[in-house]
């Protein structure tokens, strides 16, 4: 069992007060709080570390370059990958599946077809988009159950040798679904098809292992496990990688540059031009050591225990729907009153101390499915209570006395 | 009929009798519910103004040299801040309307609490009205 008072000690923003009353935050499907630890990282390396790594003969660039690649080990460790030049550092998740998307544009022709979901987030739709648009080739999409979750059967009629490339999210932001994501890959590769996995909500949520999973790609942000925001991770295998065209180039990426040509350095500096969020990086390791510490299994186990306290709890409420019933979802809970906007539910506990997100959480598509505006939306991490919960729900409450 | 100063300075007193947020917003609410209903052939897409977070529909027509606006909104806290803007800028003439500084808002303490600048296009909103105060005014002049 794991120690919540003491996890939430650890993290300075949850002692603040908001609208005068003690914050809740619900919204951590957008961005979890960070740890002292994390902060302190940050804080750390401006005051003791900075310098550019990866070129400099001085003591600080070495140290640098020794703690931005301590990082590399431990995603690769942390997602169980092979090897650290599997592991490149973008922005973010939304920053990976461009590259990967903007590469794909230059390998895809007209007949070739890219296959993506409909619970997918706008980053994972509209690169692709692009990149059809681009190339030529066709975008196909696996449509969404009523319960929030894929329809495995439509997915099978859709793929064919003709599929090049499959980018699925493992988890749904907006309705937490965990997508059957092993069985689209071995699908997948059957027929020859890459798969791409947004594991933007994955991480911290499930126990993460790429050689087992086999996916060709996968993508996820810092900022959603506790790390800073401006980091993400593009984990490729190394065959993958190497079928990629370069995105971005200038520094960092090259091995020799020439007027008559340039060649480019291999995996992971190849997609890696220009000087990097180094601050960011290194503090990526802070977070990682601190959900190590933890133990993914303990976080998936009290983010359970929420999750169905949370949903027995709000379901009482009259006239309240939930959207994502699927029995496999993690710590998201989407919902509308009926007769109420999901606008005024969110201004409304905001002003009683509870942070949510409201709208269409970047999945129109998943809105259109339903035929809805938005939702309101609940999501959980380590350091939320049951407690929290049932305040969140009594403010719930209020604002649909006030609103009916 | 009252000036748009007249009724700004009126709606400020009305909020400065409130003691908490709570009375504020129910306040709110019930400008919402009280505003004029939107008629059908006028919630259609061109009237949208679009926001982040919820859906308003204003139409503007010009009767006896003075701007008329009607509007509505998905969601009831939007309306009740529809309302007052309708109640501030409609039935007056499209120069006052244009040159109107709408100062009421910061003054009822409720543009922070809603963020509504860019959750819900307060910014558009006020935007569109006086779009439409020029438009239908030079239509005038044409």
């Amino acid at each position: 069992m794991l120690d919540i008072k003491k996890i939430r000690s650890k993290f300075p923003i949850l002692h603040r007060e908001v609208n005068g009353e003690k914050l809740i935050y619900f919204d951590n499907g957008a961005t979890t709080q960070k740890p002292k630890s994390v902060i302190d990282a940050i804080s750390n390396y401006y005051k003791d570390e900075n310098s550019n790594v990866h070129r400099g003969v001085h003591f600080l660039s070495g140290l640098a370059t020794d703690k931005f690649e301590q990082t590399r080990t431990a995603v690769k460790d942390f997602i169980g990958a092979q090897h650290n030049h599997e592991i490149i550092f973008t922005k973010g998740a939304t920053d990976s599946i461009n590259l990967v998307a903007n590469g794909y544009s230059f390998l895809l022709k007209k007949g070739d077809e890219v296959i993506i979901s409909e619970l997918e987030h706008h980053s994972n739709i509209v690169p692709w988009q692009i990149c059809c648009n681009n190339s030529g080739a066709t975008l196909k999409v696996i449509p969404l159950l009523e319960n929030g979750e894929l329809d495995m059967i439509s997915f099978e009629e859709l793929i064919s040798k003709k599929t090049k490339i499959v980018a699925v999210s493992h988890i749904s932001n907006t309705l937490g679904t965990i997508n059957q994501v092993e069985k689209i890959i071995k699908k997948s590769h059957e027929m020859g098809a890459k798969v791409l996995i947004d594991g933007a909500q994955a991480t911290t949520h499930l126990n993460l292992n790429m050689i087992q999973l086999k996916a060709d790609f996968y993508v996820f942000s810092g900022h959603k496990m506790y790390g800073p925001t401006g980091v993400g991770i593009l984990y490729g295998n190394e065959n993958a990688l190497n079928l990629l065209p370069v995105y971005q180039s200038g520094g960092e990426m090259i091995k020799d540059v020439s007027f008559s040509g340039t060649t480019y350095a291999p995996l992971p500096h190849k997609f890696e031009a220009g000087t990097p969020n180094i601050a960011g990086v290194i503090a990526l390791k802070a977070a990682i050591d601190f959900v190590l510490e933890l133990g993914v299994e303990n976080i998936l186990v009290h983010e359970r225990k929420l999750l169905k306290y949370a949903t027995d709890e709000i379901l009482k409420i009259d006239g309240l729907k939930i959207y994502g019933t699927s029995k496999n979802k993690t710590g998201i809970i989407s919902f509308n009153i009926e007769g109420i906007h999901h606008y005024d539910i969110g201004v409304i506990i905001d002003k009683l101390g509870v942070a949510i997100r409201t709208g269409h959480h970047c999945t129109q598509p998943i809105m259109e499915r339903y035929r809805i505006p938005g939702t309101a939306r609940i999501s959980f991490a380590i350091y939320n209570t049951t407690q929290e919960i049932d305040i969140c729900i009594d403010a719930i409450k209020k604002a649909k006395n006030m609103l009916s | 009929m009252k000036s748009i100063t007249e009724i700004q300075e009126k709606i400020i007193d009305d909020f400065n009798m409130f003691e908490d947020w709570m009375q504020k917003y129910e306040y709110l609410i019930e400008l919402g519910k009280e505003l004029p209903v939107l008629e059908k052939k006028n919630k259609k897409d061109e009237n949208l103004i679009k926001g982040c977070q919820s859906r308003v529909w204003l139409h503007a027509e010009k009767v006896d040299d003075k701007i008329k606006y009607s509007a509505d909104s998905d969601a009831i806290m939007t309306k009740g801040i529809i309302a007052l803007l309708v109640g501030v800028l409609s039935n007056q003439e499209p120069s006052e309307i244009m040159k109107a500084k709408l100062s009421f808002i910061d003054e009822i303490g409720i543009k922070d609490q809603l963020s509504l600048t860019r959750a819900n296009g307060l910014v558009s909103m006020i935007k569109q009205m006086k779009i439409y105060a020029l438009a239908l005014n030079n239509e005038n002049e044409n």
